[in-house]
């Protein structure tokens, strides 16, 4: 049953700097990657949209999320001031940070500080997006992933392919053979039972749990009223992480800001039965500042910047920053589904990522807004309602332009502006197709019509058209 | 440091030049279920769903701890709780290696949500600090009748909000492998609700 | 009775003029005079959607001027008449697009009708094109219409909702990711053994017919179509 195949990294072979269409191609030629993928997000899909129709308010509830996000980025230089006060008179440590460097920085002082060279880790996108675990290793210092799916990325040396799942491109026989290689004291004898790798990642990593000094987490909602942040995951990792250890250090990015402590009555419906599919996630902590004899009493929380306020600028894109990070995008999306995450060349892959990434960092991922048929499923789904197709359209209208497309695109208006030109290109169409009348249709067609003829075949004009029809009957 | 803080406020208000007012946000969604829903039948059924064992009354406690010798409890727990043949250890600043060392943990809730089958904690009454419910592998917890609610909107209020919280919905579980669910990973295995 | 013009859409003015045809049918039965103004050309939408803003406002305006007489504007495509009530009001400003109707919309929400009189002895297959079904709000409209069809045996198609890849360039532009999702969307086509795959958009039916002109499977027909064959 065992098989001594050595897992190959997904992402070692997906070029990461590659444009992705590019990337995508690489992907697409991956069954097992491709089959694991579609199996997943089709699992999901269907739990997402069960749990999501037992409630009758669901679209009220997606209503006030989006403007309780939107009142969040008109105000969110009071509501962070307010966050900090709250939360420093709780006993926490508010530090800020700019950028991915700074934030960095700071961790593995307070890490340092601490007395220690090692941390537990909760799953936490801000962390991943500055790249915390390899900052630390550069300096010495050891990050340890513990949500299962991270764990077994970082086992496997891979990187996440999806931003709940990060190891969804690996099914259960994969991860078996991650665990037996690259974890030591992996039972003998494990099988893929999805239970047995759960309890193989509980013997792991309990002893790291009980001993930690110091944690790192993110947070999935920083509410401004209390100075509280709240976790939320399925493992008890969190709960771990959050509870065990003396140091705290959470990365918060400034978006995650709630107005109210009752706000969470309203994302905490639409975040676990978006995300996983579930009523509610296992566990929830919410903890706000330190607490005598409960928990860290060394508590910080570095609030990150990293392009978020470049995104804020944008009055269209900056919808973006509603994103709480469920995935339900992902897991809709065809073009996801069909590519998986490694394609995107970025932590937030999928619609929300072709739309944040290039926002992010601005000029490095144009190509993603392209990543996507506008088909509109992501905003179907999305419980903050981000209007992904159209920051994907305002992307591109704001993005470069290739000059031989400009060109292309340039005449073809010049033609469908002029209604005398338009017809005179319709007669030359069918004029110049005549050949292929019979036949009906194009099969080949020279670059760039090739990337067309590459699949599909390519009708021709018909020998009358409508307009002559029309005029025939008008006599 | 300080420069840190001033510019990034200092970038917020730019990029928010202009942007005009906040909007204000509709609130028309549920804040309740509809009178005459069964709220204990729903708890139950939920709990149900996500793999808890649901007990009901004090004598079921010793069923509810069954197999466990060595049982944890918050300073405050009700004698009356208290039943059964385990060894019931007070948890007065016990070390993690005391708290690893424990079968079980025996405690009350804040409150308990119908509709998502969610228990809360928020480290009240009878409910200890949050490392006793985690670390013991096997977590019985006490809910009062008049501590159920329908609705999570209705639990809120109920919530020391500054005081560490713990939303309990099930054991321990994960998605993480082709995200089904699969229970017990690093939190209790084993979640048994108490109805009063 | 409003004054009805025909907008058939680039993609049928060069390709498809069967389509344009079948709404002037439809609509002439029930009653209405139809007008299409001939200085009409394309709704930007290409252009919009691949980043031109500049050049989809231009089409816009003109788009406007074309149809600014008329009450009501009947197109055949969920998609162009999406572009016109999404997008104009941010490229140009104009609400015309509240007065533009895809057909199913005009049929059902303006001429209150489901039963439009046709018959078609045929097996059909339906997909529901994205910008029609999502950005427009179509539901089930299209759908209503034909299974008021005399004769008609309407099969399910598996995996309906899923995008059929086309997204305009992005066929182009990312040719592999939209032939994968074409080749799943011909397997379900062809999976239904319907002889017909019908759809309200000539442009997605241009990439699936493209597709199973390859592949083998039903034949791609605009509903339109469908409902102007005499009872």
């Amino acid at each position: 049953m065992s098989t001594d195949a050595r897992i190959v990294p997904a992402a070692s072979l997906i070029p990461a700097d590659a444009p992705f269409p590019k990337a995508a191609k690489v992907a697409l030629g991956m069954p097992q990657l491709r089959k694991n993928l579609a199996h997943a997000t089709g699992t999901i899909r269907a739990k997402r949209a069960n749990v999501a129709g037992e409630l009758d308010d669901w679209e009220r509830l997606r209503d006030t999320a989006s403007a309780i996000k939107a009142d969040v980025q008109h105000r969110l230089p009071e509501l962070a001031i307010e966050f900090e006060r709250n939360a420093t008179a709780a006993g926490a440590t508010v530090h800020w940070a700019r950028d991915a460097q700074e934030a960095n920085e700071i961790a593995a002082r307070i890490v340092r500080e601490a007395g220690a060279d090692e941390v537990v880790k909760v799953k936490s996108m801000a962390t991943q997006e500055i790249e915390l675990n390899e900052h630390f290793e550069a300096h010495g210092l050891k990050a340890f992933e513990t949500d299962l799916a991270e764990l077994i990325v970082q086992l496997a040396e891979d990187k996440p392919s999806h931003i709940l799942v990060p190891a969804i491109h690996y099914n259960r026989t994969q991860i078996r053979d991650i665990f037996t290689q690259s974890m030591g004291d992996a039972p003998s004898g494990l099988t893929d039972e999805p239970a047995a790798l759960a309890e193989a990642a509980r013997l792991h990593l309990r002893r790291r749990f009980l001993s930690a000094k110091v944690a790192v987490s993110g947070a999935n909602f920083a509410v401004a009223e209390t100075g509280s942040l709240v976790v939320v995951e399925s493992e008890g990792n969190g709960r771990m992480c959050l509870t065990m250890p003396e140091t705290l250090i959470s990365i918060v990015g400034l978006e995650k800001l709630l107005p109210r402590f009752g706000d969470l009555e309203v994302f905490m419906q639409l975040l676990p039965r978006s995300s996983t599919g579930e009523r509610m996630n296992p566990y929830t902590s919410v903890w706000t500042g330190s607490r005598e004899g409960d928990g860290p009493r060394d508590v910080h929380v570095i609030l990150l910047d990293n392009g978020r306020t470049g995104v804020l600028a944008d009055e269209v894109g900056r919808q973006a920053l509603s994103c709480i990070r469920c995935s339900a995008c992902l897991n809709v999306c065809p073009v996801y589904e069909r590519t998986g995450g490694h394609a995107y060349g970025h932590v937030y892959p999928g619609p929300i990522g072709a739309i944040l990434a290039p926002q992010l960092e601005p000029g490095r991922h144009d190509d993603l807004p392209y990543a996507s048929s506008l088909c509109g499923a992501c905003y179907e789904v999305c419980p903050v309602k981000i209007n992904i197709p159209e920051v994907l359209v305002h992307l591109r209208q704001q993005g470069p332009h290739e000059a031989g497309e400009k060109a292309a695109m340039g005449a073809a208006k010049a033609v469908m502006a002029r209604p005398r030109l338009w017809r005179a290109a319709l007669k030359a169409a069918r004029f110049g197709s005549m050949p292929w009348r019979r036949k009906g249709f194009l099969r080949r067609l020279p670059w760039p019509g090739s990337r067309w003829t590459v699949s599909r075949d390519l009708p021709v004009p018909p020998k009358e058209d409508f307009r002559d029809w029309w005029k025939e009957r008008q006599r | 440091m300080s420069g840190a803080r001033e510019e990034i406020l200092a970038r917020m208000r730019r990029a928010l030049e202009g942007a005009g007012e906040a909007p204000v946000p509709p609130r028309e969604y549920r804040r309740a279920l509809d009178a005459g829903v069964d709220i204990t039948a729903m708890l139950i059924d939920r709990l149900v769903d996500y793999k808890a064992n649901v007990h009901h009354g004090l004598a079921s406690i010793p069923a509810a701890l069954a197999g466990a010798k060595r049982v944890v409890v918050p300073a405050d727990l009700p004698a009356e709780w208290r039943l059964g043949g385990a060894e019931f250890v007070a948890d007065e600043g016990l070390s993690t290696a005391d708290l690893d060392g424990m079968d079980a943990v025996l405690t009350g809730c804040a409150a308990a949500v119908a509709v998502s089958g969610t228990i809360m904690l928020d480290t009240g009454a009878a409910q200890g600090r949050r490392a006793i419910t985690l670390v013991p592998d096997h977590h019985v917890v006490v809910v009062r009748a008049e501590q159920i609610v329908g609705h999570l909107a209705e639990a809120l209020p109920m919530l020391d909000r500054t005081a560490p919280q713990t939303w309990i919905s099930g054991p321990s579980a994960t998605s993480d492998i082709e995200l089904q669910r699969v229970e017990g990973v690093h939190g209790p295995r084993r979640l048994k609700v108490v109805l009063l | 009775m409003p004054r009805v013009g025909l907008f058939i859409t680039c993609v049928n003015d060069a390709l498809f003029p069967e389509t344009p045809k079948a709404v002037v049918a439809v609509l002439e039965r029930l009653g209405y005079e139809v007008d299409f103004p001939a200085a009409q050309t394309c709704c930007g939408q290409m252009h919009a959607n691949s980043g031109y803003k500049d050049d989809a406002a231009r089409l816009a305006r003109s788009f406007e001027r074309v149809f600014e007489p008329y009450d009501a504007v009947v197109t055949p495509s969920g998609s162009c008449a999406a572009m016109t009530r999404d997008q104009y009001p941010h490229l140009t400003g104009s609400t015309i697009g509240r007065r533009v109707y895809e057909l199913s919309e005009f049929l059902i929400d303006v001429a209150r009708v489901e039963d439009v009189g046709a018959r078609f002895p045929h097996t059909v297959t339906y997909h529901p094109t994205c910008h029609g079904t999502r950005a427009l709000g179509l539901g089930d409209k299209p759908l209503r219409l034909l299974r008021a069809v005399r004769d008609i045996d309407l099969v399910d198609l598996p995996a309906a909702d899923q995008c059929c890849g086309f997204g305009g360039t992005f066929a182009l532009k990312n040719s592999e990711v939209s032939s994968a999702m074409l080749a799943d969307k011909c397997r379900h086509a062809a999976d239904t053994g319907a002889e017909y795959l019908a759809a309200a958009d000539n442009s997605c039916l241009t990439h699936i017919g493209g597709g199973i002109s390859r592949s083998g499977g039903p034949r791609p027909i605009h509903y339109a179509e469908i409902l102007a064959s005499a009872a």
